[in-house]
């Protein structure tokens, strides 16, 4: 079970002043379990890309095939392009502003009734996707979504989105335009999806900081074409190459390079959580005769159902 | 909805993009209102010439033009239809019940079909060559002198143009709607006629939310710098006519001449040339 993308083009506006090649050629597998970053420049193909995967956009050339549903120029196949999009669920960019109905649960109800379940299993995956995003069913589910906050409202809509049960997921710039409270908790959200709900997960993201902390995966996107295809802790080893396409290297990384350069070898570092790892166990190698503990990370803010703010330092779990 | 680009404007760069605006919504009135005064075949075969020779210059692909002509084709049809059932002068061809064809009823058809579809051309390199921002520019420059008799000139050519800045951006917006919704298995464009606007509740909605969100946003932001749309303004760009107007301008007069002498002087070239060709035959 995979998703296979076999030399893929598309053009905007072809044959007219404003023709814009987006995708040149890509080639890509994504296997089941993969918790895939996409990280790219504007216009460089990376939404496009993504909306090729549940078939939003027309094939123009190529081929993909998706957990067995094929996709080829040419084809429209109403029932294989239903499949998809209950296979292939996609969070937009800004995904409150697709809410339409009068209630929350109305709201993401839409999603599974268009796939065509019944009423009983409609209302059970309501239920469950909105207590999967962290709210609560009996509270929200009468209110208005446009009378709820903005982080509020992104999570209803990525709920009707998890109501459809997809096996992938994918999220376009899950986090933009939050504040940071409401990022920490989008990005515990995707975390707990992918444990729970959609096991392949695919992320698109400006910020290389936020991508470090869950995905195994980078793709590098520039000018329509994977550039660079490779784990994360090797990705950044071609820091130099990235900078030239204007994309940053994560802060712990550069913050690895500095101290290597003053003779402090970390070793591969790339989210920050690796770093404090680095730093204690560093510290703990000069300091043998009293070691500090090495349990500590970064989870800054714990992830609760109501809604209130509960910040803590270290990795107690306080769900 | 992605591959249409707003209004038509087709840049390439040439001179008649380098016109001023205000000369070229000069010329098109002109141009409108002389092909109204064609009465012959030659007169459009001059139009025609003269539109090729604007079509030529600013290197716009005839396949644009005819496009356009296409958007219309049936409007043009019908009239066509209409005229040659009903106009009844000249040599009857054929005569059925009321219905009768005659010579002067398909000699009137051609013509109007030749007139509808220059007229639709020749508007259409307007807007191929002028940017909408340009166009109400112009318009706004144009119409100054209403403002004697109290017309807001200004304020028409503020909302004429902060709409025109946000049709492409609405656009977008429905696109993007458009593709989330279906991402949860809307399925906008199948079914009868009601459940297609049922359909299009979950696109309108957004849409709606979105304009008015926006149409509040830009209200602040006038506000927030004191935006006040009676006072004397000055502008970034400056419309100057010059020496190319002038020239451009000396080429319309030509044209029209061209077209009131046909039609007042000689009175249709036709006759003359069907004599000439019937001289030439004896």
């Amino acid at each position: 079970m995979q998703i296979v993308v076999k030399d893929v083009n598309y053009v905007y506006s072809a044959h007219t002043p404003f023709e814009r090649h987006a995708l040149k050629g890509v080639n890509l597998t994504i296997n089941e379990g993969d918790f895939l970053g996409i990280i790219g420049h504007t216009g460089s193909g990376k939404s496009t890309f993504i909306m090729h995967l549940n078939g939003l956009f027309k094939l123009q050339s190529g081929e993909i095939d998706v957990f067995d549903i094929k996709l080829v120029p040419d084809k429209k196949n109403k029932s294989d392009l239903r499949r998809l999009r209950g296979t292939v669920g996609m969070v937009f960019q800004y995904p409150e502003y697709q809410l339409f109905e009068d209630t929350v649960e109305k709201d993401v109800a839409f999603g599974p009734k268009n796939m065509g379940l019944d009423d009983e299993e409609v209302k059970k995956r309501v239920k469950r996707a909105i207590g999967l995003v962290g709210l609560d069913y009996d509270d929200v589910k009468d209110r208005a979504p446009f009378e709820l906050s903005g982080g509020q409202k992104r999570r209803v809509a990525i709920a009707g989105i998890i109501a459809m049960q997809p096996k992938v997921l994918i999220l376009d710039e899950p986090t933009a335009g939050l504040d940071p409270y409401g990022k920490e908790q989008i990005l515990s959200l995707i975390t707990r999806l992918k444990q729970e709900c959609s096991p392949t997960v695919i992320v698109i993201s400006h910020d290389v900081d936020e991508i470090t902390r869950f995905a195994n995966r980078i793709v590098v996107f520039n000018d329509g074409k994977v550039m660079f295809d490779l784990p994360m802790n090797e990705l950044f080893r071609h820091a130099d190459e990235l900078h030239a396409v204007g994309l940053e290297v994560p802060k712990a990384v550069r913050i690895a390079q500095k101290l290597r350069e003053r003779g402090i070898e970390l070793g591969d570092v790339v989210s920050l959580n690796d770093l404090l790892h680095a730093i204690v166990t560093a510290y703990n190698k000069k300091h043998m005769d009293e070691p500090v503990k090495t349990d500590v990370s970064f989870s800054a803010f714990d992830f609760d159902a109501d809604g209130g703010h509960v910040c803590t330092q270290s990795g107690e779990d306080k769900r | 909805m992605r591959d249409v680009s707003f209004g038509q404007y087709y840049p390439t760069g040439s001179v008649i993009h380098r016109l001023d605006p205000r000369a070229k919504v000069i010329f098109s009135v002109i141009f409108m209102v002389t092909i109204f005064f064609v009465v012959s075949y030659v007169g459009y075969a001059v139009v025609a010439l003269f539109l090729a020779l604007v079509c030529l210059i600013s290197r716009i692909p005839v396949r644009n033009l005819i496009k356009s002509v296409k958007a219309i084709i049936f409007i043009m049809l019908f009239t066509a239809i209409i005229n040659i059932f009903f106009y009844d002068s000249g040599k009857v061809l054929f005569e059925w019940w009321k219905i009768k064809i005659t010579l002067g009823g398909i000699d009137f058809a051609i013509k109007m079909a030749l007139r509808i579809s220059l007229l639709v051309m020749g508007t259409s390199l307007l807007s191929f060559t002028t940017t909408p921002m340009e166009l109400t520019d112009a318009i706004e420059s144009l119409l100054k002198p209403l403002k004697f008799i109290g017309v807001p000139v200004h304020d028409i050519a503020l909302i004429m143009s902060i709409a025109l800045r946000f049709i492409p951006g609405l656009m977008d917006e429905t696109d993007k709607i458009m593709m989330a919704q279906k991402a949860r298995g809307a399925e906008i464009d199948t079914g009868g006629l009601i459940k297609k606007v049922k359909a299009l509740l979950p696109v309108l909605i957004p849409l709606f939310v979105s304009a008015i969100r926006r149409a509040d946003e830009l209200a602040d932001a006038l506000d927030a710098r004191c935006y006040n749309a009676t006072e004397k303004r000055t502008k970034m760009k400056v419309l100057r006519l010059s020496y190319r107007d002038a020239i451009a301008f000396l080429v319309v007069a030509a044209f029209a001449t061209l077209i009131f002498l046909d039609k007042y002087l000689v009175g249709g070239a036709d006759s003359y040339i069907v004599e000439f060709f019937k001289g030439l035959a004896a």
